[in-house]
Parts: structure tokens; sequence; C-alpha cells
């Protein structure tokens, strides 16, 4: 079995999000970067598959050599090897590209992403590839199981859940549930450093889209305070002067 | 050129997500003075799709397939980009819901557009087409560009809000071509809880913490969540110690909503969890401690002690509904 997981570099949760040169970069200055989260939930359970001998797992980045602690951090908590697509990620449309040109003559049996990253917050990545590589996309799923040649998989809908099976090649965004993420091991961060990266070059592809700027949200105002011994007026400014109830 | 806005259902029926994209296509119809068209896909009677009209719809295409009566984003997407060029359309909209998530990138490939996913504005009208869509988990918002001929664009529930606009609607049955691999996917089991109001495109949300203590503390929150007709939400420690299921979770790894009012009880208000709620219009935060940084971004507060306050406030509630 081989599994493709496509993993992006992100801020780390606690970091507080500004912007510089007239709010149309992302301001960079001492920001940690992590393994997004939702891409750690997809490798944790590629490694559960692959376990035993059964498979290899390859981690595919789209970014540049900045990016590199975080594909060895990928390789530490136990990706068996890994590829950076060297070229900034300008948007999932050419990132989806990059992946499913990697991809395409590598006979992987499933291609994992997280849901979002959470940086864009796209849901995007995964069914662009899917796409390109004309196979199934199944997005924001809670659970996969697979048994050598289809997978049952449960994924997200308003108010419930849905259970759909696949047979062949796939590709899936991971959410919450899919596995508990692992924590790299003192022998995984050794033997990260020496497995290996392979850098290949990007392909060019149109742009679709570009950020013209960014904005943070309004600030609001202060807190208007209830006592405790009053609740009731709570209920009356939320109907009269809120109006939301 | 015009616009197309697919529309989901779920077991034949159009949901308020639905009837808001199609006022914000409608928008963009008349922003770019061009005309809208619907497409709905599946089992839907002709009653439910003239409701379309309400909104602004002056056509709606009918696909009826048996293959097609449960959602596969594969074909789905296949029919939609092939009602769009048939159209004319070179703006697709959608609901940025679960399924549209997984539906809007195929079309985006399919018709080489760009896609501006959780939209929350319309585009700008400079000639840019710049949208105003969410990034950085609700801690920041991204004006970003389509620079490509055609585009897709998914609309963040409750963003726009629903917008009457009645029009005499045309329902046209459409033949869709269906490839057989386009229908790798298989649905097996659908499972759906009927009695509660779904969280991402809920109205009103109900949301505990920690500070409840245990799981079985939940019942006052189910209560208030209730009376209002709220969904209920949680925060990262609480589904992560399974005292409620993931998908309750909302902050920066949960999921991001923008509720009318987000109710916060004992919880201290984490950047995370900001960063998943913040978009929300008004927030009301319950929590014992005054330093609890979720009071710095509430427009109203109460300091108290959640097992006091949540039962005076089911009561008061209960009295104000008479």
């Amino acid at each position: 079995m081989k599994i493709l997981v496509c993993i992006s570099n992100v801020p780390d949760t606690t970091t507080k999000i500004t912007f510089t040169n007239d709010n149309t970069e992302f301001n960079t200055a001492g920001v940690q970067y992590i393994v997004n989260p939702y891409d750690e939930i997809a490798l944790s359970r590629a490694i559960e598959l692959t376990e035993g001998g059964k498979g290899t797992v390859t981690v595919i980045n789209v970014g540049e050599a900045a990016n590199d602690p975080t594909v060895r951090k990928a390789l530490a908590i136990g990706a068996d090897d890994a590829v950076r697509v060297n070229a900034a990620p300008r948007d999932a449309y050419f990132v989806a590209k990059q992946i499913a040109e990697y991809a395409k003559d590598k006979d992987f049996d499933m291609i994992l992403t997280g849901r979002e990253s959470i940086d864009y917050n796209g849901n995007q990545v995964a069914a662009m590839v899917g796409e390109f590589l004309d196979i199934p996309s199944v997005s924001i799923i809670k659970k996969l199981d697979y048994d050598g040649s289809s997978a049952t998989i449960e994924r997200e809908i308003e108010g419930g859940k849905e259970v759909v099976t696949v047979s062949g090649k796939f590709v899936a965004s991971c959410a919450e549930g899919v596995a508990e993420p692992k924590i790299p091991t003192m022998r995984g961060i050794m033997s990260a450093r020496t497995k290996p990266l392979n850098v290949v070059e990007a392909v060019t592809i149109e742009e679709v889209t570009k950020v013209a700027k960014y904005e943070t949200p309004a600030p609001r105002g202060s807190v208007k305070l209830v006592l405790a011994d009053q609740v009731e007026s709570l209920i009356g400014l939320l109907h009269s002067e809120a109006k939301v109830i | 050129m015009s616009v197309l806005v697919y529309v989901e259902q779920a077991e034949g029926k159009f949901k308020k997500s639905v009837f808001e994209a199609v006022s914000y296509a409608r928008a963009i119809a008349d922003q770019e003075s061009t005309n809208l068209t619907a497409i709905s896909i599946g089992d839907v009677a002709e009653s439910e799709l003239k409701e379309l009209g309400k909104y602004g719809a002056a056509k709606v295409l009918n696909v009826s397939a048996d293959q097609l009566k449960t959602f596969v984003n594969q074909a789905y997407a296949s029919v939609i980009a092939a009602a769009a060029e048939k159209e004319g359309a070179d703006i697709i909209v959608l609901s940025n819901s679960f399924s549209g998530k997984g539906l809007a990138p195929r079309i985006a490939v399919k018709l080489k557009a760009g896609l501006a996913d959780g939209a929350v504005e319309l585009p700008s009208t400079d000639g840019k087409f710049s949208i105003k869509k969410t990034a950085f988990s609700g801690k920041a918002f991204a004006i970003t560009e389509l620079t490509s001929t055609n585009k897709v664009i998914a609309l963040n529930p409750n963003a726009f809000g629903v917008k009457e606009n009645a029009t005499e609607i045309a329902v046209e049955n459409f033949a869709a071509d269906i490839k057989q691999s386009d229908l790798g996917t298989v649905i097996k089991e659908i499972v759906r809880a009927t009695d509660k109001v779904s969280l991402p495109d809920a109205e009103l949300v109900v949301s505990a913490g920690r500070g409840l203590k245990a799981p079985e503390n939940w019942g006052m929150i189910e209560e208030l969540a209730g009376l209002l007709g709220a969904a209920t939400a949680c925060s990262k420690p609480v589904s992560d110690a399974d005292w409620r299921p993931h998908s309750e979770h909302v902050g920066q790894t949960g999921i991001s909503i923008s509720p009318n009012l987000y109710i916060a009880i004992g919880i201290s208000g984490a950047i995370q969890h900001l960063a998943g709620v913040s978009s929300s219009k008004v927030i009301v935060v319950i929590n014992k401690d005054p330093e609890a940084p979720f009071f710095k971004v509430a427009d109203y507060g109460i300091v108290g002690d959640a097992f006091e306050v949540v039962p005076k406030l089911i009561e008061a509630l209960k009295a104000h509904k008479g």
C-alpha cells in the first residue's frame, strides 16, 4: 500500500495574525511554523494503515526551502520519505496541480490531506487533486478504513454523517476523529535527519486567484455586563437591543 | 455571461442556506446586469423548485437522473460544469456547506476557474471581482481577486442573509450526460439527527466549555439551546475529553461559525477558540472568572457561576416566551 500525505506549513495556532506592506502581506516576523494540525491527523492515519510493513507513507509539500523543518517534522512523526515541490504556494489551484503532477505516475493507493489549512482555510486541495487526476475525492472525513482495495469512509454532513465506500484510488481530506495525532519519538526525530527529502521543480499553470489585501476583524465595543442576579435583563437586551432573540 | 447557482437539496427540500445562496447569486447577477439560473440535482418536487423564484431565480434546471439521487461530488461537478457551459454561465455560486466544500474545487478545476470559498460579501464592482473571504481561521479576511474568466464562489452560511425578490420562475428538465467513472463513491448510509439544529448554519448557538466540569452537566445547556432553537457547541478540551462529539467543537481546529448569537458558557476564550467564533454577530459570555479573555471580545457578559446563572437564564427565557 502506498499513501501520499499532503502537508502544509502553517503558523502555529497561537500566532497573532498581523500584516505588513499596507496589509498586502502576512507578517512572518517571529512566527513559528508547524505542520498543519489537520494534515497531522491525515499523516497519523496513514502511518496507522501502513504499520507493520503493510506499506509506505510519502509526504509532499509545496513550498520553498524554508519549509524543510516542517517537512522533517512529518518525517519524524513517521513518514518514510518526503518530496518538496520547490515553489511558493500561490493558491490551492496551484498547489493541487503540483501534487497531481507529482502523483500521476506514482501509483499511490490513496492521497490524504487535512480538511483545510488553518491559514487560508481553503478546503480545496483534496477535491482539486481528485479532479486533476480524475479520481474520486471525499472531503471532510471523520473515519477511514481500508481493506487493501476499497475504503469505507464517514464524512461529515450538516447535522449528521454519511458513510460512503470507494474502490480504487481516491483522495480524502481528514478532520478530527480520523486518528489521534502522533507525537514524534526521539528515535523518530533522529531518523528523520537521514530519511530522503527529494526536491522537485514546479510545473507552470495559469493564475486563477490572487490575494489583493488582508483585513482584520473590526474590534468590538466594550462588553456590557449584566449582574448575575439580574439575568432576566440579559434576555431583555438580547431581545430589544441586539434583536437576536 | 450569466450566473449559475447550485441549489443543494437534502431529502427533497432546500434549506435556508440555499435560499441565501440564491439571494446572493441574484445580487451578483444584478451587479453584473445578467441572468440567474439555478441548478438542482436529485429528487425535488416542482413546488419546492418554484420556491427558488421567491429569491430571484428566473429559471431552474432540474436534474433528476437515477444515478444522481444521492450526492456524488465527481458526477455532480460534471453536471454543473456542463450546465454552466450550456447556459454560458461564467459565475458559479454555491453554499459553502460540507457537500459544497467537496464540490466547488472540482467545478473550479473543470472550468479552470478561481475559487473564492468562505465568501462573506458580494464581489467588488471595480472590475477586479475581488471577494472578501475568511482566512486564518477567523483571525482575518483575505480580499481575494478571481483573475480567471470563469469564477466559482462558495458562500459562507449566515454571511449574506436571505433576501426575497419575487421572480416568475421556469422549471426546465436538464438531461445530464453521466460518465460511469464519475460514480466512484457509493453512499451506504446517511445518519441525520433530525431533532437538533445543525451547527454550521445555525443562527443561534449555545456553547460550553470545561467550566461545566463534567459531561453529565450538559442537560441545562441542551435545555437552554432547545428553548432558543439554538445549536449546541463546545470548546476543544471538551471534545478532546470526549464529553461532547468532535462535530460540536468550534475553534481554530474545529469548525468556524458565524451565528447571529453565540453564548459561551464556562469557556475562557483562548485565541484558538476565538478564531472560530469571532465573526459571530453578538457574543454573550458567562464565566465566573472576571479576567477571562473572552470578556474582551464579548458584547454582553455575566460574571457568575454557570451552575447558578444558566438555570436562572432558562427560567427568565421561559417567562419571556410566556
